[in-house]
């Protein structure tokens, strides 16, 4: 369940926290969503929308942590056949 | 589309597979909660890059299979009125009820909406001050924040054409009701990611200690439910039984702390019958008191009542994933996407309608579909 | 006038009628239920080896020339989009009809249904788009029928046109004619069409608008055929979308058809707009795109012809056939895994879960 997609806030409206609304970039699209729960959130931040409602701020760095987890994953990898003596794995391009 | 596409990449995702292989040693049984994460297994193949050791277990997280018959009869009920506009999120126009469903009230005349957010609901009301305007409130915590703010909006405005027909469910109940079944095989479960980023995930290292599951609040795209698997796995072939966080981009422990105090506000916990499963204490969200003039079944004053199943649909022991979809004597017979018996063929992540529409080739499932 | 005794319909109709009693909007839906519909009920009372082919135009033999014949009816809404409107799509989609024959469009009918208390206005702009496209395209409208009904019965407007044209080749482009080891190709990226349409009716708002897809590829077809490529089927992509349609061919040639996700072009604003809603562009609606199949050996050609006939579509070879003992559409994901493509059943809806 629960649809939610990350997008780029363009630019907000609103005073009240409750009703703070915010334009949001989608790949290119845009479209409005509540900011209501996101109160710390500002423009240039990522956003996670669902319903149109954003739910959350994109960590950025948590979010390259994958990332460098399967790099190191990698380098161990390679470390390890280099090693054993095993020529580096092809098809890394 | 930043935060997306990358989490979709093929020679990453076969990186995590690789590694997942490597330390697999025995068989497990792994529960992903949440339907978008069912689909996305289903949709990308997921599935077919893991070990044969693995079994994923599709669970009911899809608060459209789960809604109750009953509520959705009275969906029905409040659509056919003449003064009413009945607003709904596209997935439930589709999910049978005892004897039709919202899209047929449609072609029989029942001015039936689709909207993109309940915000679009009140909305409606606004701007239609003569006609009554029904929202269907389903989902699970990831939609509580939404249709919360619609009410509290609704409020605020004083608007008096404005209700919603109630059918919120809660994930950490459900799956203490399915690690207590007796006939439960599952061993790990991926926790529903966009849940907990309301939600957070307190509530669940009891749940972890208490049934000594690992359990790992997880993403949607490709990599994240791969790095989930990965880290359940990890725990399971070294005894562990923890709560741990893959979808950190999205997801802190306390959750978000504005949503679940409007949350708060307008909802208070009550029990919900869940369909194929039964009741379940404690599992539902209905409207506080200072909230009840919204409620939708108070207005239109429809009682409860109790609505059997047709005893053929076994979505029950599906979304339990006690049987597998095609282990079901209806599927791909008398139950397929176009007539569905149960809202699981019915939801485009519903167990039943993903193995139908892409495993129905593969030789345990072929034997059953025309 | 005499009465036709008409049969019996509970007993004669093959439909599930304890299913669908009434007509739904799936049933238009490019999908299953739609299929259903003109197999059980349509196919079954006409019944004809012609219209059985189920081409995208019917080509029939008279005096030894070969004609192709179409038919098509226009109920968009919004009646203006991004890209088009009713009018410029109702002779875009004919003339593309009689070009999946690989047939030279030659004259169109019109027909016209118009809802009372339809604006003039709105009605010359649709008239003057017809106008517009039919010479662009290079046929001419030359007869047509004008029909008013009560207001609140007809959503404003409803087009058909019919269309004759003429083949000039010899070959036999149908899913007869598909054969295993064919290349798949398409013409352009997919879903700006049902997409457009879906963002003007949920409100979405653009950068850069998606802009429907609307164009006339008869001359595209004519420049391939004249360049020699061996064009084995070709179908264009309308409601249901690719999925839709390589399961028809599929079906009909008896075939195994393998699809490559990441080989398949959506521009990235299609494809935000298709997260969004939680849609898959595979299925989504498509104006001047269509299905190519064609001989190996010829699919890099055909390629670059397209490329170089049209500025901004992006075509590709998206797949293969392959052997089969029962049909059936592939698609191996982005991140390697394959499974089966399947047509949905109905209309796919917008979704939050």
């Amino acid at each position: 369940m629960c649809l939610a997609i990350p997008g780029k806030i363009e630019s907000i409206s609103g005073d009240d926290p409750l009703v703070r609304m915010g334009k949001i970039n989608f790949g290119g699209i845009l479209k409005e969503a509540c900011l209501a729960y996101v109160p710390e959130a500002r423009v240039g931040d990522y956003v996670i929308v669902h319903v149109g409602f954003a739910l959350n701020r994109v960590d950025e760095e948590e979010a390259h942590k994958v990332f460098e987890y399967l790099k190191q994953m990698e380098e161990l990898g390679e470390l390890e056949d280099r090693e054993a003596g095993l020529p580096p794995a092809g098809g890394k391009t | 589309m930043k935060y997306l596409d990358e989490y979709r990449d093929g020679e990453r995702a076969r990186q995590l597979a690789r590694e997942i292989h490597r330390i697999t040693t025995r068989p497990w049984n792994i529960m992903e909660v949440c339907g978008g994460q069912t689909h996305a297994i289903v949709k990308f193949g997921i599935d077919e890059l893991l070990p044969k050791f693995i079994t994923l277990i599709h669970g009911p997280g899809c608060p459209v299979c789960v809604t109750p018959l009953e509520i959705i009869d009275q969906a029905l009920e409040i659509a056919a009125r003449p003064e009413v506009i009945f607003a709904s999120f596209g997935d439930m126009l589709r999910v049978p009820g005892s004897t039709t469903d919202l899209l047929s009230v449609k072609a029989g005349g029942g001015d039936v909406r689709m909207v993109y957010s309940p915000l679009d609901a009140v909305r409606l009301a606004e701007q239609n001050p003569a006609r009554d305007v029904v929202f269907f409130g389903v989902g699970f915590e990831t939609t509580a924040p939404a249709t919360a703010m619609a009410v509290y909006q609704a409020a605020q405005k004083g608007l008096k054409n404005f209700s919603m027909l109630i059918s919120h469910v809660l994930v950490p109940p459900a799956i203490e009701a399915l690690m207590s079944s007796p006939n439960c095989k599952v061993q790990g479960f991926l926790a529903a990611g966009h849940v907990c980023a309301v939600m957070g995930y307190e509530e669940y290292p009891p749940l972890a200690a208490k049934y000594h599951v690992p359990i790992v609040v997880t993403g949607f795209e490709p990599l994240d439910i791969l790095q989930g698997v990965l880290m359940v796995v990890q725990q399971l072939e070294s005894g562990r039984a923890e709560v741990e966080n893959q979808y950190t981009r999205a997801v802190q422990r306390e959750g978000n702390l504005p949503a679940q105090d409007l949350i708060r506000k307008v909802f208070r916990v009550v029990p919900r019958k869940w369909r194929g499963i039964g009741e379940i204490p404690q599992s539902g969200l209905g409207l506080n008191d200072a909230y009840a003039a919204f409620d939708a079944a108070r207005k239109f004053g429809l009682a409860d009542r109790q609505v059997a199943e047709p005893a053929e649909c076994l979505s029950g022991l599906v979304l339990q994933g006690q049987i597998k979809p095609h282990e079901c004597p209806a599927f791909g017979q008398r139950c397929t996407p176009e007539h569905p018996l149960g809202a699981t063929m019915v939801s485009s992540e519903g167990a039943c309608a993903a193995y139908y529409r892409y495993r129905r080739q593969t030789p345990d499932v072929a034997g059953k579909t025309p | 006038m005499s009465q036709v005794p008409i049969e019996n319909f509970a007993l004669a109709c093959p439909v599930p009628l304890a299913q669908y009693p009434h007509v739904l909007l799936a049933h238009g839906g490019g999908g299953k239920l739609m299929h259903q519909l003109i197999g059980k009920m349509f196919l079954a009372a006409f019944r004809n080896p012609l219209l059985e082919a189920q081409l995208d135009s019917t080509v029939v033999e008279w005096t030894g020339r070969k004609l192709a014949f179409t038919t098509d009816s226009y109920v968009v809404r919004p009646i203006f989009f991004p890209g088009g409107d009713i009018g410029s799509m109702a002779v875009h989609g004919t003339v593309n009809d009689l070009a999946m024959s690989g047939a030279r469009p030659l004259y169109l009918s019109s027909a016209f249904i118009l809802e009372e208390g339809l604006p003039m206005e709105t009605l010359w702009r649709v008239v003057c788009s017809m106008r517009d496209a039919a010479q662009r395209c290079g046929v001419q409208i030359i007869t047509g029928d004008t029909k008013v009904v009560d207001k609140g019965k007809g959503d404003g407007l409803f087009i058909n046109t019919t269309g004759i044209g003429i083949i000039e080749h010899d070959r036999m482009i149908a899913p007869q004619s598909v054969r295993p080891g064919d290349a798949v190709l398409v013409n352009g990226d997919l879903g700006r069409h049902g997409m457009a349409i879906m963002a003007v009716r949920e409100g979405l708002e653009f950068e850069s608008r998606i802009e429907s897809d609307s164009a006339p590829v008869a001359d595209l077809v004519r420049q391939l055929l004249q360049a020699g490529i061996e064009i084995h089927c070709l179908r264009d992509l309308t409601r249901g979308g690719l999925a839709s349609t390589l399961n028809e061919i599929a079906e009909a040639a008896g075939v195994r058809i393998d699809i490559e996700e990441k080989s398949v072009p959506v521009r990235e604003d299609v494809h935000a707009a298709c997260e969004m809603l939680g849609l898959d562009p595979l299925h989504v609606a498509c104006e001047g795109r269509f299905a190519m199949f064609v001989a190996a050996k010829d699919a890099e050609r055909a390629r670059q012809i397209m490329r170089d006939h049209a500025v901004g579509a992006e075509p590709a070879v998206i797949g293969r056939v392959a052997e089969s003992s029962m049909p059936l559409v592939t698609l191996k994901s982005v991140i390697g895994a394959s499974r089966i493509l399947d047509m949905s059943s109905g209309e796919q809806l917008p979704r939050i879960c």
